[in-house]
């Protein structure tokens, strides 16, 4: 068996805004032997989208190849001219992008674009290449193949996109397929599916790939081989098996052990009775649109919900999308009132909206928002959005402001320095950890967490989750809101006995042997290598 | 579908009388408030001050403000747009020669600048960063800045004076033959292409580069498409909105904003006979030259928005 990727020696530069030039690429050699599915680990900014790209001759604006070679079925796509290039990409190698939600033309057809690369690279009559899209659309599994090409992308769900991006990469019968994190903005469920999808389409055709992820979970079910990455050189390579079992260089271990963490199990958790609750939720009724004549508004959500938090506890709400975790989260933050039902804090009853809401009343429930990109002002360093609760809920100016802004920092193990930079200058997860600190800034008695760690990366996942674990553990009980993820049991965040897993709006159950929460437990990716 | 464009045009027109109806409201009482009697204006310094009364009330110029309004705004419904204080003559009527020459400028300079103004923004942000992106950025600021009178003036004194290639007059009433026309355009038309080219090359070229950095363009390029492919199918289309507002924009100021230029060349159009109208007080001619210039601005976005909402299927389906 030949070898149809051989990569050698490969350096790569890039341009800061700066004017600097940085090597992001610091000679990899990297060899895919035919049929074979490499994956590509590693931290963001370790290199591995850049290397995938290089297979298809493009670097993006800013980078330039400084040497080595890129073989793709013998030829180098370094040296290659710029219309060799053009007709290697769709028909040789073919690209699967991270968004598909972004990567799709929105004011083009599905269809349209699916069968562009047969239509650019005139590989066939477009009524062929229609034919071949429905067939293709069926054997990754999509509803209604038929049809669902004359749709537009804003019409069809992300994991939809994300196969259909398959199935755009696959019309011109690539020999290599390169996906780049095709399956992060995907929630668990969806991956699976997905990931299988993918994989007996390229076992079936015995294509060759590189698999582009941070998310070891996801590489166990889909690579041969891993090559693990970090600061554009190669860490390890090895069989996926040995990666993940035995891994010998000690940052393998690390990104590996973040997937262990040494989470509270569910048996040795003291019981709750006796302890006082702090929020408590009962007959909750509430929904969107406008109010009928009984009282309730038209598309109801939430329908009789009742909860207890206590102090010293966390709480999860899980449930697939749609089934009004979000919605509750919003009710109890006053954001949107209820039609019907109470919300209670250390007993005195919340008005339903925030302007009926006290001072006090308001600092009590702090929400940690889900998309930390957008709830911080991008224009305010991080210090003033720090000092700005402290301000608001406890009047502090001057040195207190200061020090406290300081303790919050340090809290969230972030170096006090942080403070003079805006949030675009921090990455994910220090952003994440900024929007904790935030929250955790007015004292609160709770907090509102919603699906907050999604946007960082695993092994920072794990160490957040963890680090919110301990300090929610410590000063306060809170609310966890997520859509399956963290009760996969790699977060240091363990259901706790009262976990509520929302199905239609309805609080199903709260053992862990409730059918939407196993569905949940036993749908995440893990360690394991499925015995194909 | 054509039902939904049907709809979509009926409701904007619907705004669109609403709008009017204010502008209407704010034209007739900002004319009010011009300084000046019109009759005395008419009856020069030897007016007495019963000549000058009888004058009121036969213009109706006695009734109370609001009344003349209703009455105006009756007219205006019916199509009477009145008759000029100063000359006696159908509004209408000295209207109707002055909009056709205004319209046949504004369309010539459309069917000019339209296209290059395309082509200079599409290409430059093609070759964004380049040498020629440099200077059709340097072009387009420098005209952007020097006013229209000053390109007039200079185009007159170049072409008109120095060369003898142009008439420095546009009298568009003595044409004979295609040559003929194209000389009395030339300068009006390429003095207005100057001034509306400028902004549209700008927004073309950001609306462009703004879609070109998308990730949906870098799959276009992925999949092995010409970067003529890639920027005429994938991100012309999804550029279209802000370009066509842009272009209205522009494009509004010819019919009213063309004073300077109507002048210079001496061409017979409406902003010329507006600015004519005020120094003789001559309010109904003001008002109707008002509303022309807002109707003709209102269709003009409504059709950017209408090609804005066809160009997005996300909007079109709604």
């Amino acid at each position: 068996m030949g070898n149809i990727i051989e990569i050698r020696d490969l350096h790569v530069k890039a341009k800061t805004d700066s004017g600097c030039v940085v090597e992001i690429i610091r000679g990899v050699d990297i060899d895919v032997a035919d049929g074979e599915i490499v994956a590509l680990i590693g931290e963001s900014g370790s290199g591995k989208t850049t290397i995938a790209l290089t297979l298809l001759g493009y670097t993006r604006p800013g980078c330039a190849i400084a040497g080595g070679e890129v073989r793709v079925a013998g030829r180098d796509t370094v040296t290659m001219s710029d219309a060799d290039k053009r007709a290697l990409r769709g028909t040789e190698v073919a690209y699967v992008p991270q968004s598909a939600a972004a990567a799709f033309n929105p004011s083009k057809t599905i269809m349209d674009q699916v069968v562009e690369v047969a239509k650019i690279h005139h590989l066939m009559p477009l009524q062929k290449a229609r034919e071949k899209a429905v067939e293709l659309f069926r054997a990754l599994a999509l509803p209604e193949p038929e049809t669902i090409g004359s749709r537009y992308p804003h019409q069809v769900s992300g994991g939809q996109l994300q196969r259909l991006a398959a199935a755009m990469a696959l019309i011109g019968d690539p020999k290599v397929m390169v996906f780049d994190e095709p399956t992060t903005a995907l929630d668990v469920t969806t991956q699976i599916e997905v990931l299988q999808a993918f994989k007996s389409v390229m076992r079936e055709r015995g294509m060759a790939g590189i698999y582009v992820s941070h998310d070891l979970a996801v590489v166990a079910q889909i690579a041969d081989r891993i090559v693990v990455l970090k600061g554009g050189e190669v860490q390890e390579t090895g069989t996926a098996e040995a990666i993940i079992h035995h891994p010998s260089h000690s940052y393998t271990k690390a990104l590996i052990e973040a997937f262990h963490p040494n989470g509270r199990s569910l048996e040795n958790q003291a019981p709750s009775a006796g302890l006082e609750p702090i929020l408590e939720v009962s007959g909750l009724t509430a929904g969107y649109g406008p109010v009928g004549p009984d009282g309730l508004p038209k598309f109801v959500v939430l329908k009789d919900v009742a909860l207890t938090l206590e102090r010293g506890r966390s709480l999860g709400i899980i449930g697939e999308s749609g089934s009004g975790k979000s919605t509750l989260a919003r009710v109890i933050a006053g954001l949107l009132p209820a039609a019907r039902g109470s919300i209670q804090v250390d007993g005195v009853p919340l008005g339903d909206r925030v302007q009926d809401r006290s001072k006090d009343e308001l600092r009590k429930l702090q929400i940690v928002f889900q998309l930390a990109d957008t709830a911080l002002n991008p224009n305010k360093p991080v210090g003033a959005i720090l000092s700005r609760p402290l301000t608001f809920y406890h009047g502090m100016g001057g040195r207190a402001r200061e020090a406290e802004v300081d303790r919050l920092l340090d809290m969230v193990r972030l170096p006090k320095a942080l403070k003079h930079r805006l949030p675009s200058e921090l990455s994910g997860g220090q952003k994440q950890r900024i929007n904790f600190a935030r929250a955790l800034a007015a004292r609160p008695e709770a907090h509102l967490m919603r699906r907050n760690h999604l946007g960082s990366r695993h092994g920072g996942r794990c160490r957040h989750s963890g680090s919110a674990g301990r300090i929610a553990a410590r000063t306060r009980p809170h609310l966890h809101v997520h859509q399956s993820r963290p009760l996969d049991g790699r977060g240091g965040l363990r259901p706790g006995r009262g976990d509520v897993s929302g199905r239609e709006g309805r609080r199903d159950a709260d053992k862990p042997d409730a059918v939407g929460r196993r569905a949940s437990l036993f749908e995440t990716p893990d360690l394991i290598r499925p015995q194909a | 579908m054509n039902a939904l464009v049907a709809r979509l045009v009926a409701k904007r027109l619907g705004i669109m009388l609403i709008s009017l109806l204010i502008i209407a409201f704010a034209v007739f009482f900002a004319t009010e408030l011009l300084p000046g009697d019109v009759a005395e204006i008419l009856l020069g310094q030897s007016a007495t001050p019963e000549a000058v009364a009888g004058l009121r009330k036969a213009m109706n110029l006695d009734q109370p403000a609001f009344l003349r309004f209703l009455s105006w705004l009756g007219g205006l419904l019916t199509g009477d747009l009145g008759r000029s204080y100063a000359n006696n003559r159908e509004v209408a009527d000295l209207l109707a020669g002055r909009l056709a020459n205004s319209l046949e400028l504004a369309f010539v300079t459309t069917l000019f600048s339209v296209p290059i103004a395309l082509t200079l923004g599409i290409t430059a942000a093609m070759f964004r960063g380049s040498t020629y992106d440099r200077f059709v950025s340097v072009f387009t600021v420098s005209v952007i800045s020097i006013p229209e009178f000053m390109v007039a003036t200079l185009a007159v004194l170049i072409f008109a004076v120095y060369l003898k290639w142009l008439p420095a007059l546009s009298v568009a009433n003595d044409v004979q033959g295609i040559g003929e026309l194209l000389r009395i355009y030339a300068m009006p038309v390429i003095t207005l292409s100057f001034v509306v080219s400028a902004q549209m090359i700008r927004m073309t070229r950001a609306a462009v580069i703004d879609t070109l950095d998308t990730a949906y363009v870098e799959m276009a390029l992925l999949k092995g498409a010409s970067r003529r492919r890639i920027v005429l199918r994938h991100a012309l289309p999804n550029a279209l909105g802000p370009i066509v507002n842009a272009m209205a924009l522009s494009l509004s100021y010819l019919l009213g904003g063309v004073i300077i230029v109507e002048t210079i060349f001496n061409y017979p159009g409406v902003a010329k006979l507006m600015v004519d109208a005020v120094s003789t007080r001559d309010l109904p001619l003001i008002q109707s030259c008002a509303m022309i210039f807002c109707v003709s601005y209102l269709l003009l976005i409504l059709i950017a928005d209408l090609v804005a909402i066809l160009a997005n299927p996300r909007l079109r389906n709604q």
